[in-house]
């Protein structure tokens, strides 16, 4: 039975007003507590790990849900979820964890999502996290992900924290194979004194690979980020790495693109920029009646949309 | 009415203080078009700036039909209704066409999204457009009259409405602005193009940060034209006196 609590953690993480409409799995507090398989998505609990195995079928097209919770402090929480997408298949995967930390002590949760998009299939991905809570207690979020994108499918990411997570460490690694496309969103915005750091490695494998890796993040208050996006193309691919960063405040952000080459072949650029939000905008939008507050607040929504 | 009244404006630069507005004195009628004029550096977009509370004056006052807005800021200006479109629109990552029309839309009454239709941009192929480096520079200026005209605002300043924008939309812009005058408007272009001159009441020209001619279109401008070919033979003769030993 899910509380008020989870149902809004829910809606924050993954878009969630009531049940899911395909398969799903909600974990609440380190254990799983809602499951639904439909026919050609199962959901199974792993044998040797915390976690589960998502196994799609060939063909198949649907969405799954497999969100998590944590509404206690001092509660570290490990997961590892595989997820398979079978030949062909076309999923809209929704993750996501919305931490809800009533105390002083800590609440953690550290993910790790190994994805296989086999040959042909369709990948949309989406990954948000959120926290709040009256106690004193941070709130951190590890997401790690592993993702292969086989010959001629596609993936779409999308990872999502605006506010309320005070520590984030998150790794993504992809694996683009010949005819494969990778599309990665990172929206980021810190406030506080939080931290976020953001480690991405994308390795093109063959011929016709692609990947665009598009990383927007706003730092206020006094927080701190750090985006190390590394492209590494090991055959004729193409790729394009944009980080760009509003900073405020006494915020600090550290911006570290790096493509690599290994093939003669190969179209690798990157784009950089940290800056903040220019005076004409603030004018522009104030010229239309907002006040210096709205016209920020549009800036930044629009950045991060 | 809108009134400037002994605005003066001084910044100061290098430990230097450079005067920009120097006593200048408009009064502009609500249904009068007027074209402010004059060479580069004048103090035209500098006085459109603090009409619409972008600067603050170092001296004088401003009035909005009586009222002294000159302590007001951007927003309560806009909200009072003056516009301004800038000479050169800055652009935003991530936000569309239809935000900046619908932030418009917010403290006007109301005009629909036709506005894209009325500077010949077809809102569907628009609307959803973001407003970056993805659009050209006659495409932000045509999106700014757009906007303008969204706002629909008692006082219109448009600061260079023709700079960067191709001949085919010079026409139809022209068209725009002098069709959304209204009656109860007061619409100011700053301009240097003569067929934007010849569409409104009134002529402003600035020099040296003063306004130093005015009147109705048919009297100015062709004083302003002679001026204009003098200053050009001044300078042309000066420029034969200091080359004068120079090997052609």
């Amino acid at each position: 039975m899910l509380t008020a609590l989870d149902k809004k953690l829910l809606e924050e993480v993954a878009d969630l007003h009531g049940q899911p409409p395909g398969a799903y799995n909600i974990r609440k507090d380190g254990e799983g507590i809602q499951r639904r398989s439909l026919e050609g998505i199962e959901i199974k609990t792993k044998a040797d790990q915390p976690g589960i195995d998502v196994i799609v079928a060939a063909g198949k097209e649907g969405s799954v849900h497999i969100p998590v919770i944590l509404t206690e402090t001092d509660l570290s929480d490990l997961v590892f979820n595989t997820i398979d997408i079978g030949e062909g298949a076309d999923i809209k995967l929704v993750a996501g964890c919305g931490i809800h930390n009533p105390g002083s002590k800590n609440a953690q949760h550290d993910g790790v999502h190994e994805i296989i998009v086999r040959r042909g299939a369709r990948l949309h991905y989406s990954e948000k996290h959120f926290g709040e809570g009256e106690g004193g207690g941070k709130r951190v979020l590890n997401p790690k992900t592993v993702i292969v994108i086989e010959e001629d499918a596609y993936a779409e990411l999308e990872l999502i924290q605006i506010r309320g997570v005070d520590e984030t460490s998150r790794v993504t690694e992809v694996e683009v194979k010949a005819g494969g496309r990778l599309v990665m969103f990172e929206r980021l915005l810190t406030d506080g004194r939080q931290t976020a750091d953001s480690d991405v490695a994308v390795k093109l494998m063959g011929e016709q690979s692609t990947a665009r890796i598009i990383s927007r993040s706003v730092a206020q208050g006094h927080s701190r980020q750090v985006f190390t996006p590394r492209l590494m193309a090991y055959g004729p691919g193409r790729g394009h790495v944009e980080c760009d960063s509003i900073i405020m405040d006494h915020a600090a952000v550290r911006s570290v693109p790096e493509i690599w080459a290994e093939n003669s072949e190969a179209e690798l650029v990157h784009e950089a920029a940290i800056g903040k939000i220019a005076g004409e905008q603030l004018i522009k939008l104030m010229s239309l009646g907002l006040t210096e507050e709205e016209a920020e607040e549009a800036i930044i929504s629009g950045f991060l949309k | 009415m809108f009134t400037l009244e002994d605005i003066s404006l001084i910044i100061e630069e290098s430990d230097q203080e450079i005067m920009i507005l120097h006593n200048i004195n408009l009064q502009l009628e609500a249904g009068k078009m007027y074209a402010l004029t004059g060479p580069n550096g004048s103090g035209k977009s500098s006085l459109a700036r603090v009409a619409m509370g972008i600067y603050k004056p170092t001296g004088g006052q401003v009035f909005l039909n009586g009222e002294d807005i000159t302590s007001l800021g951007i927003t309560e200006r806009a909200r009072r209704g003056i516009g301004y479109a800038f000479q050169q629109p800055p652009r935003f990552k991530g936000m569309q066409v239809k935000d900046m029309l619908e932030y418009a839309f917010k403290y006007s009454d109301g005009v629909n999204c036709q506005v894209l239709r009325q500077i010949g941009l077809c809102p569907e192929d628009y609307l959803e457009r973001a407003l970056d480096s993805s659009l050209s520079g006659g495409e932000m200026k045509r999106i700014e009259i757009a906007t303008m005209l969204a706002q629909n605002p008692k006082v219109r300043i448009f600061d260079e409405p023709e700079a960067g924008i191709d001949l085919w939309s010079f026409e139809q812009l022209i068209n725009v602005i002098g069709e959304s005058h209204r009656d109860n408007a007061t619409t100011m272009v700053i301009s240097h193009q003569e067929k934007i001159l010849n569409m409104v009441d009134e002529i402003i020209l600035m020099e040296g940060g003063t306004v130093s001619m005015r009147g109705d279109r048919d009297t100015i401008w062709p004083q302003i034209k002679e001026s204009a070919r003098c200053s050009c033979r001044r300078s042309c003769q000066m420029e034969e006196e200091i080359y004068a030993d120079c090997p052609r």
